[in-house]
């Protein structure tokens, strides 16, 4: 007893006196200090955007259905809820286990493991970027969607479509389905989808549908429930701050993984030429940049959580 | 007589080689890196003491264009009859001359003026002025160290600062006038560049200009943060730093956390008035017109602009707390009283600056139960402010107190704060604030408690610390006419504002001579013009006073002037950079031991005797 005793007053003296000065308390330099105080100030950037999104989001009467809207894939893929923005995270969350493998050899002060890691992580962040990029390019030039326009919207009631005719046809939906506003020219259907009727390019209200001055076509539709029954109403844009917001937060953290992406190579580079063996503290800087790494990482659950879960 | 003044110093010494630590500094030849010539010494410069007088100067240059401006619509509060016309040479444009040659100031550029006034003071002079001299210049030298953690990141903060300078001062000669949507710049005035005059390239300056003030910010904060906590020499505990340290570490914290908040609220505005999104924007019409923006909230703004808002209240006030106490405490040769309590109250108020933002919004109609949760909270900030202030005035009880101009300001620091601070308490409760709400009765709050209060605080601070920053002293006389003009001046400004307001006088008026209700006190603003020309004035003389101290000041003797206990005064008058030309002081007791066993003062690095108890560690 008396010797377990001793050591825990040894440790709560130890832990005493690191904070009495002319040590670091929490056993950290510095630069990695730095490091974490930069990624709480970040981390509430990133809070006032996701804010910024709460609020919009719940005073806008309907919110675009995420698995309606990335349910696109490459090559061609549809109807793929959430497939690709899985790929997505996947490469992403495992850049963050290749990252603490570099810095576990840097500690083992291990420069040709250090650089076999990096390079993965470096690969999976590039790799993450690309496929951002594939989704922005799908979502601005195939689906139209822009910071000011939201072609995706949600149905608020029971009804059935009208024919391009006016007539009624025998395609219903019900409250909380989603649409896809297409565009009437340039052939304007989401690539992949089922070759519709012809529709007029010029603004106008047609028989059963409308065109709008963006060259959306509104398709008309009956309502079959509630107070509202028999009127005939137009489909309207969704709220436009899903694509500006989407484009924003989706954007605002690329430029972290972008610019992760470049650090990483830096230190990479500075890895692979040597210069840390001479350092002091060894491999700190890839200690530090992984900090970073997975606190973009971090970020990203969020973003995915607001976006493409909720 | 030589030998007697440097006995002390000789012992100090010896006390700081025989207990201090070597950490080979002097080894490593960093002088040269630092002070090699003109450009490492005076521009680009890293040393933390050359930065806090870089911060120092600009400060007080935006301080005078601040003041100014102040004048001019003051002036046009004050005489709106007068002609203005002895302004065109400087305000071009902003003077209209009708057929009398009467010269009228411009309705927009009276906006614009009160916008940047309010920018400038409160960014530009109280923020960066303020924390970034005092934490700059003593940081370092208070706990012990031979730099900030990154020097070089701190060089960069000033020159983010002095880059948001430039471009604020830019805007100043747009075709089209500074920014005038108010210092709070609120959507659609700031979010439509079509809104009005300042709202289009004005307001582009404007952000870019603050966008560049927060990284500034948050690199000065990171790094002072890191510094205090890993670079507290030997024995400096947290329970025996200085009280100026304890605020600026508090302070660094508030801006870390919340200027990123600002930014966000700032990037999603630039969105709006670039790319055409609708985040703060919903339903609005021009000239008839409705505008394709529909969806965002202005609210929302709001939220965003005061979540950093009310925090930064308390990180322009906080500092000058700090700086107070200290002053105070070594000039009426008495520990401070409460050292704890003042601790955890700087604390306390840190934390409750983060949960009461909204009592800005009382009639921006946010829900009424929320403001409840506001108010309250607002309230309870009262009760460590109010220990702080007991504990200020029991520090100086008693006191055998030395009435010099930094003690003097010190006192009028606390005047202040009592008498703005009482007010704050009306502007707290929603119900009383839904009278008050944007009437010259906020106006004499927020000048009364943090601006005069925290230009109180600095000037304390610039003339207890000029003789460490320069070598000299400012000139005693002048800084007690600078003090007492001040003072009863500050006073003559803001007091009668108290009962405009409640009379229902609504701020950021251009004229009120117009209005029935408002006509019979146009003798107050007269006699409040009057009074700020001629504050005005004692701050030139404190400039003057500044300037030519530096060169012609009263040199410094010894090291240690006022028999103070904190380590800055252990250095060397001429202060080379690493602060100490040998080992680093190690420190043995806390940093209030005045009038303590019969002496009249222990300096930190003097060991404690046998059997004695340190005064902040129980």
């Amino acid at each position: 007893m008396a010797t377990t005793d001793t050591v825990i007053e040894h440790e709560i003296q130890e832990e005493q006196d690191l904070w009495s000065g002319g040590k670091q308390p929490f056993k950290a330099s510095y630069g990695k200090l730095m490091m974490w105080y930069f990624l709480l100030s970040d981390a509430f950037t990133f809070a006032g955007f996701l804010i910024a999104y709460g609020a919009l989001r719940f005073s806008s009467p309907t919110w675009p259905v995420p698995d309606f809207v990335f349910s696109t894939a490459p090559f061609g893929i549809h109807h793929a809820p959430l497939i690709f923005v899985t790929i997505m995270s996947f490469l992403l969350i495992v850049s963050s286990v290749t990252m603490v493998r570099a810095v576990q050899e840097g500690h083992r002060e291990n420069k040709n493991g250090v650089v076999f890691w990096m390079l993965l992580t470096v690969l999976g962040g590039a790799g993450f970027l690309m496929c951002q990029a594939w989704e922005w390019t799908n979502l601005i030039g195939t689906e139209h969607m822009t910071v000011t326009t939201n072609p995706f919207g949600t149905h608020t009631e029971d009804g059935v479509y009208l024919n391009a005719d006016g007539s009624e046809s025998d395609e219903t939906f019900k409250a909380g389905e989603s649409y896809l506003l297409h565009k009437a020219a340039g052939g304007g259907h989401g690539e992949g989808h089922d070759e519709g009727p012809h529709y007029e390019t010029e603004v106008g209200d047609y028989a059963g549908y409308a065109v709008n001055e963006k060259g959306f076509v509104l398709r008309k539709f009956k309502v079959t429930e509630g107070e509202d029954q028999g009127i005939v109403k137009a489909e309207a844009l969704g709220p436009a701050a899903f694509g500006a917001l989407f484009f924003f937060i989706t954007g605002f953290h690329g430029f972290h993984v972008f610019s992760g992406v470049m650090f990483l190579l830096i230190i990479l580079i500075n890895a692979a030429s040597g210069l840390y063996v001479k350092r002091k503290n060894g491999y700190e800087m890839v200690e530090k940049i992984g900090l970073y790494w997975h606190f973009v990482d971090l970020v990203w659950v969020f973003v995915f959580l607001v976006f493409y879960l909720l | 007589m030589a030998t007697l003044i440097s006995a002390p110093q000789v012992q100090e010494d010896k006390l700081i080689e025989e207990l201090g630590y070597d950490d080979h500094f002097h080894d490593h030849h960093h002088g040269d890196k630092y002070q090699s010539n003109f450009v490492s010494t005076y521009i680009f410069s890293m040393d933390h003491k050359m930065i806090a007088r870089q911060f120092l100067i600009t400060g007080m240059f935006w301080a005078i264009i601040g003041g100014l401006m102040s004048l001019i619509f003051r002036l046009q509060l004050g005489f709106p009859d007068e002609s203005m016309a002895w302004l065109k040479p400087i305000l071009g444009q902003w003077i209209t001359i009708n057929d009398e040659g009467v010269g009228q100031l411009s309705q927009e550029f009276y906006y614009a003026l009160v916008t940047m006034h309010g920018t400038i003071i409160v960014f530009f002079v109280l923020t960066a002025g303020l924390s970034g001299t005092f934490s700059n210049l003593l940081i370092p030298l208070q706990i012990g160290a031979r730099d900030m953690a990154s020097p070089f990141l701190n060089m960069l903060s000033y020159w983010f600062f002095f880059l948001a300078g430039v471009v604020m001062f830019a805007s100043l000669f747009l075709n089209t006038g500074p920014f005038s949507g108010g210092w709070t710049a609120y959507p659609p005035l700031s979010a439509l560049p079509q809104a009005s005059l300042g709202s289009g390239a004005g307001m582009t300056l404007w952000v870019t200009s603050l966008v560049f003030f927060v990284v500034s910010v948050l690199l000065g904060g990171i790094n002072y943060i890191t510094t205090v906590l890993n670079l507290r020499t030997k024995g400096m505990s947290m329970w025996r730093l200085p009280l100026t340290i304890w605020a600026f570490f508090v302070t660094a914290v508030l801006g870390l956390l919340s200027f990123p908040v600002l930014a966000s609220g700032f990037f999603l505005m630039m969105c709006d008035r670039g790319l055409g999104t609708s985040f703060f924007l919903s339903e609005i019409f021009i000239g008839g017109q409705a505008l394709d923006h529909v969806g965002g909230s202005p609210i929302l703004y709001q939220h965003l602009f005061w979540f950093l808002g009310h925090p930064e209240v308390y990180i322009i006030i906080l500092p000058a707390m700090g700086i107070v106490s200290e002053v105070l405490s070594v000039h009426a040769r008495k520990p401070i009283f409460g050292y704890k309590a003042m601790v955890y109250s700087i604390l306390a108020i840190g934390f409750l600056s983060f949960i009461v933002w909204a009592h800005h919004m009382f009639m921006s109609g946010v829900n009424p139960f929320i403001s409840n949760f506001f108010v309250v909270f607002t309230l309870i900030i009262a009760v460590p402010s109010a220990v702080k202030v007991f504990n200020w005035i029991a520090t100086l009880y008693g006191g055998n107190i030395r009435f010099n101009a930094a003690s003097l300001f010190g006192i009028g620091f606390v005047s202040m704060f009592i008498s703005g601070g009482l007010t704050g308490i009306f502007l707290g409760n929603s119900a009383i604030d839904i009278q008050m709400h944007d009437t010259y009765f906020v106006v004499a709050h927020f000048h009364i408690v943090m601006g005069v209060a925290a230009f109180f605080g600095m000037y304390a601070g610039v003339y207890h610390w000029f003789p460490k920053m320069f070598g000299r002293f400012m000139n005693e006389t002048l800084g007690k006419i600078h003090f007492w003009v001040t003072m009863i001046g500050a006073y003559a400004i803001f007091w009668p504002m108290h009962y405009l307001g409640m009379a229902g006088v609504p701020r950021r008026y251009y004229r009120f001579d117009l209005f029935d209700t408002f006509r019979h006190f146009t003798e107050i603003n007269k006699f409040i013009t009057i009074a700020a020309v001629i504050v005005f004035a004692a701050q030139l003389l404190m400039v003057i006073n500044f300037f030519y101290s530096i060169w012609k000041g009263k040199k410094m003797t010894t090291r240690n002037p006022y028999g103070a206990t904190t380590l800055e005064w252990t250095t060397p008058i001429d202060t080379g950079h690493g602060n100490w030309p040998g080992k680093i002081p190690a420190v043995q007791r806390w940093a209030y031991d005045y009038g303590k066993d019969g002496k009249e003062f222990i300096p930190q690095i003097v060991p404690m005797a046998e059997g004695e108890k340190d005064g902040g560690d129980h």
